[in-house]
C-alpha cells in the first residue's frame, strides 16, 4: 500500500485521538482527584456539542460557541457536584457512578425534549473549510486545527499543573486530601473546581467533535465507551496515560479502518483486552489503587 | 463443625414469624409469580417481569451478593437470546435443546469476559465490563449474516411445543407464561442453592472484606470468576426466555443501555435480597408503562427516580421493606 496514504491516515488518527484525549482527560482528572468516575461524561460531551451548536448559531460565530460552551457546561458540572455528587462522599465508591448513570438518562432525554431526537449537522467554521496540501496529500483544515488546539490546551494544562501554585494544591490534594485540609486548604472548593474542569473538557471535546461527526442525543454513549477504553489503557488517574492511550486508540482505529473497515470499532476493545492481560493497572497506572 | 465463614455462621436464626416464612423463599417467590398475571394489567407485562426478573436475579448474584458492579450484563442476556434464536432458526435444534446450548455457550462467553475483567478491581471492573460488553454489541452488529445485524434476529418462531408428549399451544399468553415460569422457578432454585452453599458465604465474605477473605485462604480471583460465570448463566436463561417469547431478538438487547436498565432494576428492587430483582423489574416496567402513557419522554422520569433512589433509598423498595419489618439479612 502507498506510504503517503498511510501517513495521511495516521494524521486522521491523531485528529480522532486528539478529541479522545481531551474527553478522557476530563474523566481521568476527576477520578484522580475525587475518586469519582463520572458516568454522565458521555452525555455531557453530547450536551457540549449541542451547546456549541446553539451558541454558534446564536452569536453567528463558531468561535464564540467553542469558547463559551465549555465554560457554560463546566459551570453546569459544578452545579452537579454541588447539588448531587457532594452528598455521596464517604459512601461506597459505586454510588457516584450509579448516580451519574441515572443523571445521564435525564440529560439525554432532556436534550431530546429540547432539540428533538434526530441528528443535526454541525457546520464547519468557514475559515476552516476545505483541505490543505501537505505535499504528500490533502488534509482537512479543520482536523489540523483540532490537533493544534488540543496540543495548546494540553500545554496550558500541563504548565498550570506543574508550574503554578494552584497546580501544586491540586497535585497535593490528589495525593492526600486530609493533609491539605490540615494545612488550611478548602479541599471542597478544589474538588468543585476540578469537577467543573473535567466536565468542561468533556464539553470542549463535544464541540470539537461536532463538525467531524453528526450531533445527536445518542452520540455520548459511544464516546463514553471510548473514553473508558482510553482511561483503562492509559491507567485511571494518569494524565500522561490519557494522552498516550488516546492517540494510540485514535491511530489504531484509523489504520484498521484503512485495511478492514468493519473491524475499526472493535479494535480499541481488543487493544484494551490485551493491555489488561499484560498490565491490569493500565500503561501508566499505579498498582494497588484500582487493579 | 462450623467453619468461620460457612453458611451456618452467616445464617443466624432470626426470631419472628415473618422471618421464618422467608426460609421458603423459593416457594414463596414461585407462589407470587404464579398469580402475577392476574395482579398486573396485562399478560405481556407479566411475561416481561418474569424475563427481566430472571436476568436481574442473575445479576444480583454478582452485584448484590459479591459486590461487583458490572455494567456489561446485557452481553449475557443478549447472548442467551441470540444463541437460542440461531440454534432454532438456523440449525433447527428443538427448543429445549436450544435453550441448554444457549446457556452453555453464554457461560463460555462469561468465562472469557470474566477472565479479563475479574483481574481488575473497583471502578475499573465497571468500566472494563462495560467496554467488553460493547465489544460483544459491535461483533453482533458486524456479524450480520449470523445475527441479522441492525435489523435484529428474525426467522425463528416457536408456536407449539411438546411437553412430555403433551402438545402446548405456545401462542396462548397464559400457556406461554407458565412454561416460562418453569424456567424462572428453576433459576430461583439454582440461585437459592448457590446462596445457601459455602460458596455463597465466600462471595459475601469477598464483598464485606476482600483482604480478609484472601487472608482466610480463599482464592478470591477464582471465586470472582466462578460467580461471574454463574451470574452470566442465570441472566442468559432470561435471554433464552425472551427469544422464545418474542420470536425475534432486537440488537438493542446487547447495548449498554440494557446493562444500565438491569442495574437500575436491581437497585430499585433492592440489591442483595432474593425477591428484590423481581420487585425491581416489576417497578421499572410498570413505571415505564404508566409514564409512557402520557409522555414519550419517560426516560427522564425513570432517570430522576433512579437518582433519588441512589441518594435516599439505596436499599431499594424490597430491601427497605424487609429492613422496616426487621427481617434479618440472612433470610433475604
Amino acid at each position: 500500500m502507498d506510504l503517503s496514504l498511510i501517513i495521511m491516515q495516521l494524521l486522521s488518527g491523531i485528529a480522532l485521538g486528539a478529541v479522545l484525549v481531551i474527553t478522557a482527560l476530563g474523566l481521568t482528572i476527576v477520578f484522580g482527584m475525587l475518586g469519582v468516575v463520572n458516568f454522565a461524561h458521555g452525555a455531557l460531551f453530547m450536551i457540549g456539542a449541542y451547546a456549541g451548536l446553539y451558541l454558534a448559531s446564536l452569536t453567528g460565530s463558531f468561535w464564540w460557541g467553542l469558547l463559551l460552551a465549555p465554560i457554560l457546561i463546566g459551570a453546569f458540572g459544578m452545579l452537579i457536584e454541588l447539588v448531587l455528587i457532594r452528598r455521596l462522599y464517604g459512601r461506597s465508591i459505586d454510588d457516584p457512578l450509579l448516580l451519574t448513570f441515572g443523571l445521564s438518562y435525564v440529560l439525554v432525554e432532556g436534550v431530546r425534549i429540547v432539540f428533538g431526537s434526530d441528528g443535526i449537522p454541525f457546520p464547519t467554521p468557514p475559515q476552516l473549510i476545505g483541505v490543505l496540501d501537505l505535499g504528500i496529500g490533502f488534509f482537512p483544515r479543520y482536523r489540523l486545527f483540532v490537533i493544534a488546539l488540543v496540543a495548546v490546551v494540553l500545554l496550558v494544562l500541563w504548565l498550570t499543573l506543574e508550574k503554578t501554585r494552584v497546580g501544586l494544591i491540586v497535585r497535593a490534594g490528589a495525593r492526600d486530601p486530609t493533609i491539605m485540609q490540615v494545612l488550611g486548604v478548602d479541599i471542597g472548593r478544589v474538588w468543585l473546581a476540578i469537577f467543573g474542569l473535567g466536565v468542561g473538557l468533556a464539553a470542549l471535546g463535544g464541540v470539537l467533535a461536532g463538525p467531524m461527526r453528526s450531533v445527536n442525543p445518542e452520540m455520548g454513549s459511544l464516546v463514553l465507551a471510548e473514553a473508558f477504553v482510553v482511561t483503562v489503557i492509559g491507567g485511571l488517574g494518569s494524565i500522561v496515560g490519557a494522552v498516550v492511550a488516546g492517540l494510540m486508540v485514535g491511530i489504531s482505529i484509523s489504520l484498521v479502518a484503512l485495511f478492514a473497515p468493519e473491524m475499526a470499532t472493535i479494535v480499541m476493545f481488543a487493544l484494551m483486552a490485551v493491555v489488561l492481560l499484560i498490565r491490569p493497572q493500565g500503561l501508566f497506572g499505579v498498582r494497588g489503587r484500582t487493579a | 463443625m462450623t467453619h468461620p465463614s460457612s453458611g451456618e455462621a452467616l445464617a443466624k436464626p432470626v426470631p419472628g414469624g415473618l422471618g421464618r416464612l422467608l426460609d421458603h423463599r423459593v416457594l414463596l417467590s414461585i407462589a407470587v409469580l404464579a398469580i402475577l398475571p392476574w395482579l398486573l394489567p396485562s399478560k405481556a407485562l407479566a411475561v416481561n417481569v418474569l424475563i427481566y426478573g430472571v436476568v436481574v436475579m442473575g445479576y444480583n448474584l454478582l452485584f448484590g451478593y459479591t459486590g461487583l458492579l458490572s455494567f456489561g450484563q446485557a452481553a449475557f442476556f443478549g447472548a442467551g437470546a441470540y444463541f437460542t434464536g440461531i440454534a432454532i432458526g438456523r440449525y433447527g435444534v428443538p427448543w429445549f435443546a436450544a435453550v441448554a446450548i444457549a446457556v452453555f455457550l453464554s457461560t463460555c462467553l462469561a468465562a472469557l469476559i470474566g477472565i479479563i475483567s475479574t483481574r481488575t478491581r473497583g471502578i475499573y471492573f465497571s468500566m472494563v465490563t462495560l467496554a467488553l460488553a460493547q465489544l460483544v454489541y459491535y461483533v453482533a452488529l458486524q456479524a450480520s449474516s449470523f445475527t441479522g445485524g441492525e435489523n435484529g434476529l428474525r426467522g425463528f418462531t416457536v408456536d407449539r411445543i411438546s411437553l412430555f408428549g403433551l402438545q402446548v399451544n405456545f401462542l396462548d399468553p397464559v400457556n406461554k407464561y407458565y412454561v416460562l415460569m418453569a424456567f424462572a422457578a428453576l433459576a430461583m432454585w439454582f440461585q437459592s442453592r448457590i446462596l445457601n452453599s459455602p460458596f455463597g458465604a465466600v462471595i459475601e465474605a469477598i464483598r464485606e472484606n476482600e483482604q480478609r477473605a484472601r487472608a482466610c485462604g480463599y482464592d478470591v480471583e477464582r471465586s470472582k470468576l466462578v460467580v461471574f460465570m454463574l451470574s452470566g448463566a442465570i441472566s442468559s436463561l432470561g435471554g433464552c426466555m425472551l427469544a422464545l417469547h418474542l420470536s425475534i431478538v432486537p440488537l438493542d438487547i446487547l447495548h449498554y443501555q440494557t446493562s444500565g436498565m438491569i442495574v437500575m432494576m436491581v437497585l430499585l428492587g433492592g440489591a442483595r435480597s432474593f425477591f428484590g430483582p423481581f420487585v425491581g423489574a416489576a417497578s421499572f416496567l410498570i413505571l415505564e408503562d404508566v409514564i409512557s402513557l402520557w409522555t414519550p419522554h419517560w426516560q427522564i422520569f425513570v432517570g430522576a427516580i433512579f437518582v433519588l433512589f441512589v441518594l435516599f433509598l439505596p436499599k431499594g423498595i424490597w430491601g427497605t421493606l424487609l429492613d422496616t419489618l426487621g427481617i434479618g439479612k440472612a433470610r433475604r
